[in-house]
């Protein structure tokens, strides 16, 4: 599953990170590692691009972009509000 | 003795504030050598320099802001200026300032810093927001973990800042360098780490690089490191063959194991020393504005009614009270000078002269003042506050379809009230393709200076329909920058557009003297820079206007050699439908000042108001005036705009731009005559 398929809202965590040279150095130096979670928490008012929420703070990245960004298969992608929910498999609650 | 401290950190960080807190208001701005990337350099102040605790007799701290990064890689301008200033220029300290309520990924710049040997400072900015949120950071557990001496401050409200300098003073004289991480306990990456700063320790020393960081920046494929280090083939199949085992046992690519290594290490770090309750009070109001501020369906038309605002009260309100009350100084001013050399008996030429040419001059240089200063403290106040990243989330989507990215928007905007500002607010894109092709199409937003010579024409050719004129001239501009932008997308800048991944920094209060000092730098380049240009160009225009071919002086215009240059340029506007003269004499002396086309029409036709009308009726015919019109609305901006434009961009595109407008211009009056001969 990629980035860019997450509905707002939902969460889940970075298997790998592909794209060209520049933007993948540029999402690794951003905190895009594999293992982070991610949330999606809006999308632009005209579609594009997404606003994330990482590492404790607010990224926005192009479709296209999110789109080399590759995630772990869940069952069921998590549905959190900026992971504050204790239920969460991916923080536990941490972030709360 | 005088010490240079470099301060480095991500952007939104409060770099910019703690850099004021630093110098006051003693602050040097130029560029970086070859690029036009901002370099901005101040002293600190002596109040906070304490000479008993150093030994040293007039120790003196030079403070260089260098741009907001997140690491140092070698993909953007501001982080190739930045490594080239830490590693050739070598500053005696680096101070790093973080920001405390997003201590991860701030720390990944820090352990990269680290590496290059040079004495280090930890500033952890905003940490009245953490504790505020009953979150917390163990200072001491902190410094022990990262190996070096860190600050709790508020630069904002000025909170531990003497102790800052107190500890960056200690560690710049006494040279203390970082003791280095090891990260042993993370895995593969470490080994092929140790063993490539091995293999390349000689050529390092001999070339004066900090081995370690070569070594980690070699193993993520550094193109540049590797060439500066000129290793031999020999070296060049040993750290191939580092890098594959590495990401053979990683079971990664080396730029994604060594990544995840720092993020590993900085993650036992923040475990060990940060103790996180939730989100910080700022981060939590940030979510709720956004759900307005950034929603659905009230984002744009939020953003537009802030920019009307914005603009009201630039080009209405406030600007128009500071330009009269500065208009009517400088009329005070001139005319004073006027009956002193009057009065003095000075020769009827060099006082035309003075007071013409010099006064008129610096008149128009200062005219743009009001403008630029009210502006820009709008505009500080937008991206102080974090609202101007909203803005390039929101907008990105429709500028990315010409090429362009979300950040383009404010300046483009700009450019319908005036394209001097518009072009120095690019100044906040950081990708050169993207600078250099929004300031090619800013002239084509119409400026505000274009709208007496609007109103008159509609007025005089098409009275019933003058509004419908005003606006299609409007639309018109902003019609032709989006066709010049996708022509020069798929041409002259084709590159590949910077892939767009922007912080969305949480809103904060911004400070008025952050503000004021970002305004009062904005103008006091623009004084600077600007000044000769103009007043040149409106010296020479004197010249022209007062000066026949022969050099004598004269009373009308028409005689002029000003006169002569329009007759001979004349010609080349046939084609589009205007034959007389004074209008491509008009066209010329609007190079000053868009403003000037008017009256310069009104000196040589030797009438104004109804008289100029009635005269302009015989010049032209409603088709030739649309294409006098549309030409006038697209070609090269006034002199004050190019001085600015080649501030940004250099010289040579400088003229290429406006070259490109005066083509466009051209082009597309030549089209819009002949359509408009057919009804």
């Amino acid at each position: 599953m990629k980035l860019s398929q997450l509905v707002p809202g939902k969460c889940g965590v970075i298997k790998n990170v592909g794209g060209e040279d520049t933007l993948r150095h540029h999402l690794l130096d951003m905190g895009l590692t594999p293992g982070t979670r991610i949330l999606v928490r809006k999308t632009a008012p005209l579609g594009d691009p997404l606003e994330l929420n990482l590492r404790g703070y607010e990224l926005t990245l192009r479709r296209d972009d999110a789109e080399k960004v590759e995630l772990e298969q869940p069952d069921d992608p998590y549905s959190c509000r900026a992971c504050s929910a204790a239920a969460c498999p991916y923080c536990k609650g941490s972030a709360r | 003795m005088k010490r240079i401290v470099a301060l480095v950190g991500n952007q939104n960080c409060g770099k910019t504030s703690l850099f004021n807190q630093l110098t006051g208001s003693q602050q040097h701005v130029g560029n970086f050598p070859g690029v036009t990337v901002e370099r901005k350099s101040g002293f600190i102040k002596q109040s906070f320099i304490q000479p008993e605790a150093s030994n040293e007799k007039n120790l003196t701290i030079e403070v260089v802001d260098l741009p907001g990064i997140y690491s140092l890689s070698p993909y953007t301008p501001e982080e190739i200026v930045t490594r080239d200033f830490l590693m050739k220029d070598k500053p005696d300290a680096i101070l790093n300032i973080i920001d405390s309520t997003n201590i991860e990924r701030n720390l990944y710049l820090t352990l990269q810093l680290e590496e290059l040997g040079i004495p280090m400072v930890l500033a952890l900015n905003m940490m009245d927001e953490v504790t505020a949120a009953g979150n917390s950071v163990d200072v001491l557990k902190l410094e022990e973990n990262m190996q070096l001496a860190a600050v709790p401050i508020s630069a904002i409200k000025g909170d531990g800042i003497s102790e800052l300098v107190q500890r960056l003073m200690d560690i710049a004289v006494n040279k203390k360098k970082p003791a280095g991480i090891d990260f042993c306990d993370i895995g593969p990456v470490h080994q092929a780490i140790h063993s490539m700063t091995h293999l390349i320790a000689d050529h390092c020393e001999a070339r004066g690089l900090p081995a370690r960081y070569c070594a980690t920046k070699l193993i993520e494929g550094d193109k540049i490191i590797l060439e500066e280090l000129g290793l031999n083939e020999n070296e060049h199949d040993i750290l191939g063959h580092i890098t594959t085992e590495m990401e053979r046992d990683a079971g990664t690519d080396s730029a994604a194991a060594i990544a995840d290594m720092r993020y590993a290490y900085i993650a036992k770090v923040t475990s060990d020393c940060v103790h996180r309750v939730g989100e910080t009070i700022e981060q939590k109001r940030s979510t709720k504005i956004d759900a307005v501020l950034t929603s659905k369906y009230l984002a744009i038309p939020i953003f537009l009614g802030i920019m009307s605002l914005i603009f009201y009260f630039t080009f209405g309100l406030i600007g128009k009270w500071l330009s009269d009350l500065f208009g009517a100084g400088l009329e005070r001013i001139t005319g004073i000078i006027d009956r002193a050399l009057t009065a003095y008996g000075l020769a009827s030429t060099a006082h035309s002269l003075i007071v013409d040419g010099l006064c008129t001059g610096i008149g128009s240089v200062l005219s743009f003042m009001p403008t630029i200063l009210v502006l820009f403290f709008f505009l500080a106040m937008l991206e102080d506050t974090g609202y101007m990243a909203r803005v390039a989330f929101v907008m990105d989507s429709a500028l990315r379809k010409i090429g362009l990215s979300g950040k383009s928007f404010v300046p483009m905007l700009i450019g319908f009230g005036c394209s001097v500002p518009a072009v120095m607010s690019t100044r906040t894109l950081s990708s050169r393709r993207d600078k250099k092709m929004t300031i090619f199409i800013i002239p084509f937003m119409s400026c505000s200076a274009k709208l007496p010579v609007f109103s008159l024409f509609s007025m005089v050719f098409f009275p019933e329909h003058a509004a419908l004129v005003m606006v299609c001239l409007y639309v018109g501009g902003f019609v032709m920058a989006v066709i010049s932008a996708l022509l020069l997308k798929n041409t002259a800048f084709k590159g590949k557009p910077v892939p767009f991944v922007l912080e969305l920094p949480a809103y904060r209060m911004p400070s008025l003297k952050n503000m004021w000092l970002s305004t009062w730098e904005k103008a006091k380049d623009f004084l600077r820079k600007a000044f000769t240009i103009i007043l040149t160009a409106t010296l020479v225009i004197w010249f022209l206007q007062h000066f026949d071919t022969r050099l004598n002086l004269v009373d009308d215009m028409s005689k002029s050699m000003l006169a002569s240059l329009g007759s001979l340029i004349a010609p080349v506007f046939y084609p589009l439908g205007f034959r007389d003269w004074r209008l491509a004499t008009a066209l010329v002396a609007g190079l000053t000042a868009k403003e000037a086309v008017v009256s310069t029409l009104a000196v040589l036709c030797g009438a104004t108001g109804a008289g100029l009308s009635a005269v302009l009726r015989t010049m032209l015919t409603p088709a030739s005036a649309v294409s006098f019109l549309v030409f006038t609305l697209l070609y090269m901006p006034c002199v004050a705009a190019f001085a600015a434009v080649r501030r940004e961009i250099g010289n040579k595109d400088a003229v290429s731009a406006m070259t490109f407008a005066t083509g466009i211009a051209w082009i597309t009056a030549l089209i819009v005559y002949h359509i408009a001969v057919l009804f």
